[in-house]
């Protein structure tokens, strides 16, 4: 996974998703937020819902408890 | 598979200029990616034969030199081989060590060629194991817009592509065609007249014609 590592990390690309869907966004927003190509986007987001790390409702996206843990455990770094 | 219509044959397989392009979930140096993720965006999906081998590796320096000449046509590069994932990372990251040059777009992972196959990128009368070096033009709607193929011996212009990426912009911008090696800022061609009565109009219209058919003009700054 381009998002996660194999040991369970997010990588950068992921955590910029991440904290472009703290409250929650829809796809062309995070796109803006990120900074990334609009076709990483897509298919990050695809992976971060995969693994529980992000949740869709409607068209907006939005980080779950798990996500939080994750970014609030990078920061601790 | 080999069908016949209206007496012309076709590969139902093989996608041609003006069909949607197939779509495929496949694993890539970027992760796994779906051609769903390029819409909105200009897409160049283009195979070359395989990784760590010289033509290829002149091809790959030139796109990614290229790169922002693509983007700022809000067109996205993506590769495609029968090779790993760990080949294409190893070739990438040797590519960067030996000659400096990053690559910043994704190369799919294809080792059973079902892409490859969806999209006819092997020739067999050149090569069965290996994919030749095609490109496929991909608009914003997932429609199929050009096709270039070359043989394994011969690496593509990439000004060529770019060229051609921007021609297809400007004629569906402006209803307008373009000539032949015709260039960015260059006169183009506006479309010939289907009535004698459009025929005799445009002679009024301002452009530069030779004649009734053959009729260019300037675009205001594109």
């Amino acid at each position: 996974m381009a998002c996660i590592d194999k040991d369970g990390n997010i990588t950068r690309s992921a955590e910029l998703m991440l904290l472009a869907a703290i409250e929650p966004n829809d796809v062309d927003t995070i796109i803006k937020e990120c900074g990334l190509a609009p076709f990483r986007v897509r298919s990050g987001l695809r992976e971060l819902e995969k693994a529980g790390l992000i949740q869709m409702k409607g068209n907006f996206y939005q980080v779950t408890p798990l996500a939080i843990e994750k970014l609030e455990g990078k920061q601790g770094h | 598979m080999e069908e016949t219509t209206n007496n012309v044959k076709t590969f139902s397989q093989i996608p041609r200029i003006g069909d949607q392009a197939p779509n495929f979930e496949a694993e890539s140096t970027f992760g796994p990616l779906q051609l769903q993720d390029f819409r909105g965006s200009w897409l160049v999906f283009f195979s070359h034969p395989a990784d760590f081998t010289p033509v290829c590796t002149t091809e790959f320096i030139e796109f990614a030199n290229n790169y922002e000449k693509f983007r700022k046509l809000n067109c996205e590069l993506l590769g495609l081989s029968i090779d790993s994932i760990f080949s294409h990372i190893s070739w990438v990251r040797n590519i960067e060590e030996k000659f400096g040059i990053r690559i910043p777009f994704p190369v799919i992972v294809d080792l059973d060629a079902s892409v490859a196959n969806r999209y006819g990128m092997i020739m067999p009368g050149d090569s069965t194991t290996e994919t030749s070096r095609c490109v496929f033009v991909i608009d914003p709607d997932g429609k199929i817009r050009a096709m270039i193929y070359y043989p394994l011996t011969t690496g593509r212009n990439i000004d060529e592509i770019i060229r051609l990426v921007h021609a297809l912009q400007i004629t569906d911008r402006h209803k307008v065609a373009t000539p032949a090696n015709w260039r960015p800022g260059e006169k183009v061609i506006v479309p010939p007249p289907r009535s004698q009565e459009a025929a005799q109009e445009r002679l009024n219209q301002g452009y530069e014609c030779v004649d009734w058919y053959f009729c260019k003009k300037s675009l205001e700054k594109d």
